[in-house]
């Protein structure tokens, strides 16, 4: 087995095999380190001395050894002014329990106690497999940065005394809900690449479909993490279209359309279309419902903007937030004419949350070019380039801007 | 989200201080680093010279000129930076709040986002 394929493997087992070491140890924090190591010796050994035949054991036994050892030493500390002798020690079991706990490690990474840029941190090193370096290189910090916020994650749950068990009732619905969040912030956090280092980010995307996977595996009734799984793989179809070669940003209606991942379409709208029958309907499905329709178009002009438009208003009733608004704006002024769209934007004027954001003067701005009024539109879209923190997006606001100066 | 705290000192606010409040300050950017270290939100942090030090380079017809800073007639100058990564605005806002600086009228702390980075982070 060469390198990558080892590094591939390594991650697949990290959540099954830290899961049965919580299962066995308790102590979260020192079975991740333990794993960690073992993980380190792995990386080293197999591709040199071959994979030994049963992987995930190998894992286990090597990273409950580290535990005990661990545990023991502790215990030694404490007890070196005491005459208590160490009681013994639990022999390590031979049978790794084949039960998947890849869930049970999400609900405990997306602890409430946590910050999101924790939870997404713990995330993806003890579900995701990766390590702190590559973690830390794909949000642009420093390793110590990055091995400071994954270890004073670990110190605040094991300070919470959580326990190694699923929540149930509204307790998990709850939960589950933060464990999806976490995930989409995974994603837009490779989707949304604004500078340098874009290859890292996009394989933030690429690791949080993966992760997506194995919770939609676990749980292939609940039409959210279909939903979401859906909206992930839809929107990631895009992302060649969605740059020129020189990095500058394609708005959706100009992107060509024959660089859409057809796979990936076919495979998010048949998610879709099978979650939508089911019975409840939650935010992921309607986006992802969005998604679909904007790539069921064959060209821009063939959009079905009416069903876009339906489904932002069901959204917005369901979950109401401006950013919705401000999308179903867009649908309206295509189904409605521009007019009707900067009449729905104004209802955004007083919103707190939308003051000064780019994307209502951005979206303005486009509108009122519609409108013809290109004095408007240009200080508009002057105003949105200096509010965003997006290098790529100033970019395509100035190019917009200049296009409609007066 | 990455953010610049940025500090603008008064040379002459500084030197008006008595030593106490001059070793309050020190010390208060050492547990503020401290905490910043621990929680992970540090990515770097730089003190300059003092602005006497400052070279104003400029170029003229294709020639350097060198003369002396700082280049900006104020009385208030850049004394130093925390680059920082954290959650959002609001969390960037209340680290800034807890910098001895921000409580002593005459210095400024300034946050912004980055917008655009690269080149190697230095590890502390």
């Amino acid at each position: 087995m060469t390198a990558p394929d080892v590094e591939n493997l390594l991650r697949e087992l990290t959540p099954r095999v830290l899961g049965a070491l919580v299962r066995r140890h308790g102590q979260f924090e020192d079975c991740e380190d333990a794993l960690q190591e073992a993980i380190l010796a792995a990386t080293v050994q197999w591709p040199a001395e071959g994979v030994p035949d049963n992987p995930r054991g190998w894992l286990t036994t090597v990273a409950s050894r580290r535990v005990i050892d661990q545990v023991r030493s502790d215990r030694a500390r404490r007890e070196r002014e005491s005459a208590n002798t160490t009681q013994a020690m639990q022999a390590e079991p031979a049978e790794v329990p084949d039960t998947d706990d890849t869930l049970l490690l999400l609900f405990l990474c997306s602890h409430p106690a946590l910050t999101a840029a924790s939870q997404t941190a713990l995330t993806l090193r003890a579900v995701g497999g990766l390590t702190t370096a590559e973690i830390a290189r794909a949000f642009l910090v420093p390793e110590a940065t990055m091995a400071a916020r994954i270890s004073r994650a670990k110190q605040r749950i094991k300070a919470a005394g959580s326990t190694f068990t699923l929540p149930d009732g509204p307790a998990l619905e709850e939960r589950l809900r933060v464990v999806l969040h976490v995930l989409y912030l995974i994603f837009n956090e490779g989707y949304s690449a604004s500078s340098g280092s874009e290859l890292h980010r996009a394989d933030l995307a690429h690791e949080a479909i993966r992760l997506t996977r194995l919770v939609h595996a676990q749980l292939p009734e609940d039409s959210e993490v279909t939903g979401l799984l859906a909206l992930m793989l839809l929107t990631h179809a895009r992302r060649t279209a969605r740059t020129t070669a020189a990095g500058d940003l394609v708005p959706l209606d100009e992107q060509d359309r024959g660089r859409w991942d057809r796979a990936l379409i076919d495979e998010g709208t048949g998610l879709v279309k099978a979650s939508l029958a089911g019975p409840a309907l939650g935010p992921y499905q309607l986006q992802a419902a969005i998604a679909a329709t904007h790539a069921d178009a064959a060209t821009a002009e063939e959009t079905n903007w009416r069903q876009v438009h339906a489904l932002y208003l069901i959204l917005e009733r369901i979950a109401p937030n401006p950013m919705v608004t401000l999308n179903r704006a867009i649908a309206l002024a295509e189904t409605k004419g521009p007019r009707a769209g900067l009449a729905l934007l104004s209802t955004l004027d007083s919103d707190e949350r939308m003051a000064g954001h780019h994307r209502l003067l951005s979206v303005r701005a486009h509108l009122l070019e519609k409108t013809g009024d290109t004095t408007g539109a240009y200080e508009h879209y002057r105003r949105a380039a200096k509010s965003t923190a997006s290098i790529a997006e100033q970019r395509y606001l100035e190019s917009r801007a200049s296009r409609v100066r007066p | 989200m990455q953010f610049l705290i940025s500090l603008h000192i008064n040379p002459a606010v500084l030197d008006a201080l008595t030593d106490e409040e001059k070793a309050a300050i020190g010390d208060g950017h050492g547990r503020f680093l401290q905490g910043l270290k621990q929680s992970g939100e540090l990515i770097s942090t730089q003190a300059l010279v003092d602005p006497s030090q400052a070279a104003v380079v400029t170029v003229r017809g294709g020639q350097p000129v060198v003369t002396d800073g700082p280049f900006l007639e104020a009385k208030e100058h850049l004394g130093g930076f925390y680059l920082i990564d954290c959650e959002d605005k609001n969390r960037a806002i209340e680290l800034a709040s807890r910098i001895p600086d921000a409580a002593i009228e005459g210095l400024g702390v300034e946050v912004r986002q980055v917008m655009f980075a690269d080149g190697h982070l230095v590890e502390a």
